[in-house]
């Protein structure tokens, strides 16, 4: 059987399954609709957590990141898992124990306010609708470039596919799809890796494999592979070349924007208790953790395998460089996709790959500039291929994929639909509203920004390949210092929480648009987007923390000026903070 | 529960997760950024010691951080006699 009916075979079957979920889970009540009936075991829920957390970024472009940045794109690795630690610790226990729906419900409660409530709906709003946006293109993706389905027609399937489980079963039916989406997603990622990592290392777990020795005795992988990238002009793969301020800062707000983002902490409130809640978190980054220590062998080994397709031998040697008339044949198949570029510069035939805007590097004279352009996206979705790997592998990556994408996709949009329900139909709108009328609102909510996702998706605004900052950043300057207060400290109340979010959102916001444009109009920038002009070369992505910061100073000194809260929410906060009574 | 035991319950919390966290800053900020080029004079195995830190250790510490914490915390719960069941 050829790739392409092996590709329609697991992805069809993957499909299948989640149908099958989604007739086999369908919600009855509203605390179904929204919390899965509250008894998903924690195991159960860490799975579903990891792949709602796990995004067609995390399984496609972060290794191809990695690839390219070397150990900078280490802060990605320890800021997407790290603030789980903070999510354990310091907020889903204590959410849990609060025992409601939604993110805003527990803001709107604790700081006794529908304005501060109603912040937070936007936030969330906002940091979800531009996250899906991603998700509903990353499934196009999938769809057009292994099953030769027209771009448009693959985000509907991807749609109507949500649509089914998402709208039947709502947190129910999305928690056990994600479960079955997180095993595809998973035997997806490692099982390429597992034998490339055999191939280079003899070693088959990859994560044991990147600090090992070559198969071939001639040396540490991580040390020949620091070679054959300073022989063609690039850094050093191991070394540091970013400030050290910006790392530590992006790691921070990537941390507590993952801390934050709702459609992850609301999981949280489908397990029966606060010990599950806890031991719930553990799990999640148990399941994560399997996928974050991979992609960095994952990145580095395609990376290596890259480089030694190109340049075979010492640099300088004309032998040394692959003949184009002699590549491979996963090199044809992603030249047609335009992913992967090459253009004979020097007009001798052969391909030159390397860094040509390092001054300090004296490139062969015959070399004309770099030859070939390689899309990061590649080095996850060509690795079964470069490592000669039979097309049942293949057809697997591409299942993976889209159930990354779907996930992620269905948590998101969970997140956006319980918010308009539950927080702005029954909490601010129609709080008499009956039960099966909220349940109707819920669906009528998910059908409603399914389709919008998707016409989005489809016609992506410009700003798309932002929004990752854009949410993170939301997350970390506005929700995350919010809740965190509400549970830490008895004294913030309304007045120091709505100015603190508002502060740090803006403060975001403003600095975020600075460098991008308004509303990401890219000629609406007011500098340009780089390390000289940002304020202490802090990048726009990397913010979010000095937005959180700001939000505290601001919430806590205002909190301290006006009048501390009532005592029935003083008696909350006592409550939330302790598991029983 | 008497105020006094709940305030103590929360002190007791509170040293642990101060603790955790302590690490938590120390393994990634620490190791994996602050003072990486330092630790990449070391090797574990083929791994600069620094680059392990910021790729792989980190991470793992953070799985056992977590659990750590939920051991600790039942273990507190029940000396309170705050525990679910």
């Amino acid at each position: 059987m050829d790739t392409q009916t092996l590709t329609f075979i697991a992805v069809g079957l993957s499909f299948a399954l989640y149908f099958g979920i989604a007739l086999w889970s369908r919600a009855g009540s509203t605390k179904e609709f929204y919390v899965a009936g509250g008894d998903v075991s924690p195991v159960v829920n860490g799975m579903a957590t990891a792949a709602d957390w796990m995004s067609a970024a995390s399984f496609i472009s972060m290794a191809g990141l990695i690839a390219f940045k070397g150990y900078d794109a280490s802060v990605y690795l320890m800021g997407w898992t790290g603030g789980y630690v903070m999510l354990a610790l310091m907020l889903a226990p204590y959410l849990r124990k609060f025992g409601k729906f939604t993110v805003p419900e527990f803001i709107g409660e604790r700081y006794y306010s529908k304005a501060a409530r109603t912040v937070a709906v936007i936030c969330l709003i906002v940091a979800s609708i531009t996250y899906v946006i991603g998700q509903m293109k990353g499934v196009g993706v999938a769809f057009s470039r292994f099953l030769e389905v027209d771009f448009t027609a693959g985000v509907m399937i991807g749609m109507t596919v949500v649509f089914f489980y998402a709208v039947l079963g709502g947190m129910k039916g999305i928690t056990y799809t994600q479960v079955a989406q997180y095993c595809v997603l998973i035997f997806a990622y490692t099982v390429p890796a597992i034998f490339i990592s055999l191939q280079l290392t003899d070693n088959p777990l990859p994560q044991l494999g990147l600090g090992s020795q070559m198969a071939d005795g001639s040396g540490s992988l991580l040390q020949k592979l620091d070679k054959v990238l300073v022989d063609l002009g690039f850094s050093q793969y191991t070394a540091q070349k970013g400030s050290t301020l910006n790392l530590f800062l992006l790691t921070l707000s990537l941390m507590i924007g993952t801390a934050g983002l709702p459609h992850v902490i609301m999981r949280f409130f489908t397990v029966p208790s606060v010990k599950d809640a806890r031991s719930s978190a553990g799990w999640t980054l148990v399941f994560i953790a399997i996928l974050y220590t991979t992609a960095p062998a994952v990145g580095a080994m395609a990376m290596f395998n890259l480089v030694k397709t190109v340049q075979t031998d010492t640099v300088g040697v004309l032998q040394a460089n692959l003949e184009y008339e002699q590549r491979p044949e996963w090199f044809k198949n992603w030249e047609t996709t335009g992913l992967l570029t090459f253009e004979d510069k020097n007009g001798d035939g052969r391909i030159q790959y390397y860094n040509d805007k390092n001054p300090s590097f004296e490139a062969p004279p015959s070399w004309a500039g770099n030859e070939l352009k390689v899309d990061r996206d590649i080095m996850v979705l060509a690795n079964p291929e470069i490592a000669k790997l039979p097309g049942w592998v293949i057809a697997l990556v591409a299942a993976g994929g889209l159930a990354a994408a779907l996930s992620t996709a269905a948590g998101l949009l969970m997140a956006i639909s319980s918010a308009i329900s539950h927080d702005l139909v029954k909490g601010l709108i129609k709080p008499n509203i009956s039960e099966k009328g909220e349940l109707l609102a819920g669906r009528v909510a998910m059908g409603a920004a399914i389709v919008a996702a998707g016409v989005m998706g489809i016609n992506p605004p410009g700003f798309a390949a932002q929004v990752v900052a854009l949410a993170f950043g939301l997350a970390a300057s506005s929700l995350f210092p919010a809740i965190l207060m509400g549970i830490f400290s008895k004294r913030v109340n309304r007045q120091g929480a709505i100015a603190g979010m508002l502060t740090g959102l803006t403060a975001t916001l403003i600095y975020i648009f600075w460098f991008k444009g308004w509303f990401f109009m890219a000629d609406t920038a007011m500098a340009p987007n780089n390390s000289a002009n940002w304020f202490l070369g802090i990048s726009p992505e990397a913010f979010g923390a000095v937005g959180a910061a700001l939000n505290f100073v601001v919430a806590l000194t205002v909190s301290r000026l006006t009048a501390a809260p009532p005592p029935e929410v003083q008696a909350l906060v006592e409550a939330v903070r302790v598991p029983r009574a | 529960m008497t105020e006094e035991k709940r305030r103590a319950y929360w002190r007791e919390n509170l040293r642990l997760m101060g603790v955790l966290m302590l690490v938590w800053f120390a393994v990634s900020y620490g190791a994996g950024i602050l003072f990486v080029e330092a630790l990449n004079s070391f090797s574990l195995g083929g791994y600069p010691l620094g680059f392990w830190f910021a790729q792989q250790g980190s991470i793992y510490s953070f799985v056992v951080l977590i659990f750590v914490y939920v051991w600790r915390m039942n273990a507190l719960d029940r000396k309170y006699d705050v525990h679910e069941e």
